[in-house]
C-alpha cells in the first residue's frame, strides 16, 4: 500500500495574464520505505506538486484531485489543526536554499527545537539532548556549539544538514527533498545526498527527491517520475529507465549526460518547455520531439499501461511490438 | 559595540553645530524685538531700551553673539529665560515630564493598535479587513492634527461629556510635583480619584498625538510584514506544522521589525512637532507648549535651548534604534 497516493493532480495559478497549469493530471505513489526520484527541467512542476501535497502552496494556487492521500489520510479535506499535526511530523520536507529556508532571527537550537515542541511531548531536557543528538546524526561537527549559532554563521551545506536534523527531528515517515543540493558546492552536493540516503535506510522513511539531475537519479533512487511542463511523462524503476526509457523526452535527458555521450558534442533537446502561452495541442513534448508525427500534434497522447513506464506517449519506445522504435515512430 | 556607539556619538557633533546654528538663526530671522515685546504695552522709553540692547548683547554682531550663546551651551549653560528670569534649563525639565508622559502613551497606544493592526491586513491581504484598515489608516495619516483634536472635544468632552476638554488632572485634586508624571504622583498623592482624573485627561490628547504614527506603523507594518511572509523561512515554518500565530506573530513579525522600529524612531521626532499642536489645544502645559509661547514672546534663549534639547533627544532616539537592529535580527549585528 502506497504511503503517499496522488491520483489526477492538477495545481493552477492565478496569474495576471489568466489561470496558469503547473501541474497537469500527475499520479504519485510512494511506498513506506521507498527512495523514490522525480527529475525534470525547471518549471516542470515537480516542486509544486509535492508542495500541493504538503498543504504549503500560496493562496493564488488551486489544487485539484480525484484522490491525494497519506496512509489512508485524505489531504483534500483535513482541517488545517489536522494538517498541522501531519506535516513536520508524518511527511516533512527541505527545500532547495538552505541559507533562505532558515529564519535568520533565530538560533539553528531554537528553530530544532521548535519542531519537536511543536509535535513531541517532550521537556526542554530532552528537546536539548534530541537537538544535540540530530545534529549528531547529520554529521556537523561541534554540535552543542552550533546549536548556538545563527544561520548565517554556517556555510549553506552546514545549513541544509540543519534543515534536514529539522526535518528528521520528529522521525518522520515520509521525507521530501526539494532540490536539496542545487545551491551547494559540488563536493558538497555528494555528501549531503550520502546523508539524505543514508538517513533513509537508517530509519526507514520513505523519501522523495525532486532534482533535475539525472546522475543523482542514478546514484541514488530505485524509482523515477519524470516529470515535463507539468506532466509526469515516465514512471519507471531505475535500471530500466536507464536500459529502456519509453518516453522520447526520458531517452533524450539520458542521451545527453556526458557519460553516456558517444559523440564529441552532447546532444541537446532543441526548444523550450513550454510557457504560459504557448502550449501546443497535443503532446506537451511533441514540438520538441524528433519522433513526433501529425497525431503528436493533434492529439493529447494516453498513459501507456506499467510495463511501458506509463508514458504520456503516443509511440513509446522500446515498444515490445515488433517493430523497432525508429520504424514506429516514422 | 562599543567603538561603534562611540563612532556614532561622534557625528553627534556635526548635527548639533548644525542645530544651534539653525536655532540661533531661526529665532532672528522672524519679525518682531524681543525687547519691545518685554516692554509690553506700558512701552519703554529709549534709554532704557538701549540699556536692555546693551545689557543682553543686542548691539554686538551676529557672530559674537552666537559664539557667547554656543560656548555657553558647551558649558552647559542655555541661558535664562526673559520672561521668567530663570535658567531654560530648569525650565524645560520642569515642563519635560508632562510632554514625555504624553508622548510614551501615544507612542505606546500607537505601538499597541499599529503593529497587530498591520499584521492582520498583511495575513488576510486583500481581503475587507484590509482594505477597510488600510483607507482608514490614509484617513489618519492625512488628518490635519488641529482639527482632528477640535472634533474630537466636540464629540467627546462637549456632546458625550467623557473626558474633560483640557488640563492633566481636575483642579480638585493637589499633590506634590515628586516625578513630575501626573500618572505616577496622583498614584503616590493616595487621594481617591486622582489616578482616575489623570487618566481621563491623558485619553484624547493620546489619541490625538497617536493618531499620525499610529497610522503610519500600522502601513509600515503591513507592507514589512507582506515580503518578509513570501520569504523562504516561512515556507519552512509552515512545513513544521507550525500555529500561524506563531508563525505570522513569532517568524514574519520578528523579522519585519526592523523598518518598523526604524519608523517608531522616527516617530518620535513627529511626536514631538506634534505635541506642539496637541499640547496648544488641550492646553497640556509641556515643552510644545511651553516652545509655541516662547515663540510669541520672542523669548530668544528658551526657543534656542529648547530646539536644542529636543534635537539631542531625537538623536538619541534614533541612535537606540539602529542599535536596537541588532538585538532583533543578529545578522545586522555589528562586529
Amino acid at each position: 500500500m502506497s504511503l503517499l497516493r496522488i491520483r489526477n493532480l492538477s495545481v493552477d495559478f492565478a496569474t495576471a495574464g489568466g489561470a496558469f497549469r503547473a501541474v497537469d493530471k500527475v499520479d504519485v505513489d510512494v511506498a513506506e520505505g521507498e527512495l523514490m526520484a522525480i527529475v525534470g527541467e525547471s518549471g516542470s512542476g515537480k516542486s509544486v506538486s509535492m508542495l500541493a501535497a504538503m498543504g504549503l502552496l500560496p493562496w493564488t494556487a488551486t489544487v485539484t484531485a480525484d484522490e491525494m492521500s497519506f496512509d489512508g489520510t485524505d489531504l483534500r479535506r483535513i482541517s488545517g489543526r489536522q494538517r498541522r499535526k501531519l506535516i513536520g511530523k508524518e511527511m516533512s520536507m527541505i527545500f532547495q536554499e538552505p541559507m533562505s529556508s532558515l529564519n535568520p532571527c533565530f538560533t539553528v537550537g531554537f528553530q530544532i527545537k521548535e519542531a519537536l515542541r511543536q509535535h513531541l511531548d517532550m521537556d526542554r531536557k530532552e528537546r536539548h539532548r534530541r537537538a544535540v543528538e540530530l545534529l549528531e546524526m547529520v554529521g556537523l561537527p561541534a554540535p552543542e556549539k552550533r546549536l548556538a549559532s545563527f544561520p548565517h554563521q554556517l556555510s549553506g551545506g552546514m545549513n541544509q544538514r540543519v534543515m534536514i536534523a529539522m526535518a528528521i527531528a520528529c522521525k518522520p515517515r515520509l521525507l521530501i527533498a526539494d532540490e536539496p543540493t542545487t545551491a551547494l558546492d559540488v563536493t558538497i552536493q555528494a555528501q549531503i545526498l550520502d546523508l539524505l540516503t543514508d538517513l533513509q535506510k537508517e530509519t526507514g522513511m520513505g523519501l522523495i527527491l525532486i532534482t533535475h539531475d539525472m546522475g543523482v537519479v542514478a546514484e541514488t533512487a530505485e524509482r523515477v517520475c519524470v516529470h515535463y511542463a507539468g506532466q509526469k511523462v515516465e514512471d519507471q524503476k531505475v535500471e530500466d529507465l536507464f536500459t529502456t526509457p519509453h518516453h522520447p523526452y526520458s531517452a533524450a535527458l539520458l542521451a545527453a549526460l556526458p557519460e553516456r555521450a558517444t559523440e564529441r558534442r552532447l546532444p541537446t533537446i532543441p526548444g523550450v518547455v513550454p510557457g504560459q502561452f504557448d502550449r501546443p495541442q497535443g503532446c506537451l513534448f511533441s514540438p520538441r520531439c524528433k519522433y513526433a508525427n501529425e497525431t503528436c500534434h493533434k492529439v493529447e497522447p494516453p498513459v501507456q499501461p506499467d510495463d511501458l513506464g506509463r508514458a504520456r506517449c503516443h509511440y513509446p519506445l522500446y515498444s515490445p511490438l515488433e517493430k523497432p522504435a525508429e520504424e514506429a515512430h516514422a | 559595540m562599543l567603538r561603534y556607539i562611540l563612532g556614532r556619538l561622534l557625528t553627534f557633533i556635526p548635527t548639533f553645530i548644525g542645530v544651534t546654528i539653525v536655532s540661533f538663526g531661526f529665532i532672528r530671522v522672524l519679525p518682531g524685538d524681543p525687547i519691545i515685546v518685554m516692554a509690553g504695552e506700558r512701552g519703554m522709553d529709549q534709554e532704557r531700551y538701549n540699556e536692555l540692547m546693551n545689557q543682553y548683547g543686542f548691539n554686538d554682531p551676529l557672530l559674537v553673539q552666537f559664539w557667547d550663546y554656543l560656548t555657553g551651551v558647551l558649558q552647559g549653560d542655555l541661558g535664562q529665560s526673559f520672561v521668567t528670569k530663570r535658567p531654560v534649563w530648569d525650565e524645560f525639565f520642569a515642563l519635560f515630564p508632562a510632554t514625555l508622559e504624553l508622548s510614551i502613551c501615544a507612542i505606546i497606544l500607537a505601538v499597541m493598535l499599529g503593529i497587530p493592526a498591520g499584521v492582520i491586513a498583511a495575513v488576510n491581504r486583500g481581503k475587507f479587513f484590509d482594505r477597510a484598515l488600510m483607507s482608514t489608516a490614509l484617513v489618519g495619516y492625512s488628518m490635519p492634527i488641529f482639527w482632528w483634536a477640535l472634533l474630537m472635544i466636540i464629540v467627546f468632552s462637549g456632546t458625550l461629556g467623557w473626558t474633560p476638554v483640557s488640563g492633566r488632572i481636575d483642579l480638585l485634586y493637589y499633590f506634590d510635583n515628586t516625578t513630575g508624571f501626573m500618572l505616577i504622583d496622583s498614584l503616590l498623592s493616595g487621594q481617591d480619584g486622582a489616578f482616575l482624573s489623570a487618566v481621563r485627561h491623558l485619553i484624547l490628547p493620546s489619541i490625538v498625538l497617536a493618531t499620525i504614527p499610529l497610522a503610519v506603523i500600522a502601513r509600515q507594518t503591513r507592507s514589512a510584514m507582506l515580503e518578509v511572509l513570501s520569504e523562504d523561512y516561512i515556507r519552512t515554518a509552515r512545513a513544521k506544522g507550525l500555529r500561524p500565530i506563531r508563525i505570522n506573530g513569532l517568524h514574519a513579525l520578528r523579522n519585519a521589525m526592523i523598518p518598523v522600529i526604524t519608523v517608531i524612531g522616527l516617530s518620535v521626532g513627529t511626536l514631538l512637532a506634534g505635541a506642539i499642536l496637541t499640547e496648544t489645544i488641550f492646553s497640556w502645559p509641556g515643552i510644545g507648549k511651553w516652545m509655541v509661547d516662547s515663540i510669541y514672546r520672542r523669548d530668544y534663549p528658551v526657543v534656542q535651548g529648547g530646539l536644542l534639547l529636543i534635537a539631542v533627544m531625537v538623536m538619541v532616539v534614533n541612535l537606540t534604534v539602529d542599535l536596537l537592529y541588532g538585538l532583533i535580527n543578529p545578522k545586522i549585528r555589528k562586529r
